[in-house]
């Protein structure tokens, strides 16, 4: 393997062990649950960008009105700046790592179901619907009940994480499933 | 220094440790459709690799800071039936979305227009959700309420005894996938 380019190039630019991502994760944890008290969390906020999504379709005072985003007003707090900060992190680092690159159908789909565009962007709009949808049902997303709510030993976090886990095999089976009914190696 | 941190400090923070987060979800792969969806397939561990190690560093540094009186402990309450299901719609969706809430917003970020399609999905299903609240609230959210119990709560196992039980299954869990991600690898030329 080369080694022309220096050792900072290169922790900027190749990926990271993700042992080693997921103990920085942890340690963010360690950070916020000490510091400002709050877990790491995603869903809840993006529920309440929803609600900023509706707002200028039906007014700021429907949504208001609404049971569920009354108790979770959109506004410039703690978990909306959470993320911007998430996506100008994610931002730098790509185009640090010069990774960044427009990208419609993802080569796992492709292999499965083919190169339309639309079909690609349909599932992802569908995906979405349900993924929010259940994280709101269920109070929190990956970030929030499988990483912060774990790491609590909190049983609607375990609970969550293994059916996740069990739903999501289990539509991955029947999604990329090949016509002969075996997997493809 | 007075904790915890509010105001306009709490927000730059937010921003910061946002930005952190975006940082580590890039380096660690997992704004990757193809990352994420192979995980399910169990063709790729990253995702398994990341949370779990998050969950057990993350839960020993919070748990002895808890018992320093430095991090109070918050779970969500364990809505059994609200949870479950809630979890099924998303352990679905996150496979035919191919992302989660935070890896699909990070994925945007790095130029992902299929993840941008799925936020917008994001956004519908939330304002979904807010428009059926007061159903899912009465015929949902209160089946089997347990309350916000922790293991420890439930076994009568200690929270060190979670941890070490924990840590166990990762590095027995870890070891076996990497022999097997180790046989599959082709050899690499020698340098």
């Amino acid at each position: 393997m080369t080694t022309l380019h220096s050792p900072t190039r290169s922790i900027l630019t190749r990926p990271w062990s993700p042992y080693l991502v997921g103990a920085g994760i942890g340690v963010l944890s360690w950070l916020v649950f000490s510091l400002v008290e709050k877990p790491l969390g995603m869903s809840t906020s993006l529920s309440a960008a929803a609600g900023a999504c509706a707002a200028p379709v039906v007014g700021m005072d429907e949504v208001a009105r609404n049971p569920y985003w009354a108790r979770h007003m959109p506004k410039w707090d703690y978990g909306m700046l959470f993320l911007v900060g998430t996506f100008l992190g994610a931002l730098a680092s790509a185009v640090a790592a010069r990774t960044f690159r427009l990208e419609i159908v993802p080569t796992v789909w492709r292999e499965r179901f083919g190169p339309s565009r639309a079909k690609r962007l349909l599932a992802a709009f569908a995906g979405g619907i349900l993924v929010l949808y259940g994280a709101r049902m269920a109070g929190g997303c990956t970030s929030g009940h499988g990483i912060s709510g774990s790491l609590q030993l909190a049983l609607s976090s375990w609970t969550f994480f293994l059916t996740m886990f069990a739903a999501g095999a289990v539509t991955a089976a029947i999604l990329f499933r090949t016509r002969a009914g075996r997997r493809e190696r | 220094m007075n904790l915890p941190i509010t105001g306009t400090a709490a927000l730059v923070l937010a921003l910061l440790f946002g930005f952190a987060f975006g940082v580590l979800l890039h380096r660690g792969r997992v704004t990757d459709y193809n990352v994420i969806v192979n995980q399910f397939r169990f063709r790729d561990f990253t995702v398994l690799k990341v949370m779990f190690t998050a969950i057990v560093v993350g839960g020993v540094g919070v748990l002895v800071l808890h018992k320093l009186g430095r991090a109070p402990y918050d779970v969500k309450p364990a809505q059994m039936l609200g949870v479950t299901l809630g979890a099924a719609l998303f352990g679905a969706g996150m496979v035919i979305y191919g992302y989660c809430p935070g890896t699909g917003l990070a994925a945007v970020a790095t130029g992902s227009l299929h993840a941008l399609v799925g936020l917008a999905g994001m956004m519908a299903g939330g304002i979904l959700y807010a428009l059926s609240f007061r159903w899912v609230q009465a015929h949902i959210l209160s089946v089997a309420n347990q309350g916000k119990l922790r293991l420890p709560d439930v076994t009568g196992l200690p929270d060190w005894a979670w941890f070490v039980l924990l840590a166990a299954i990762a590095l027995i869990v870890f070891a076996a996938i990497e022999r097997i991600e180790r046989k599959s690898r082709p050899a690499t030329p020698a340098a």
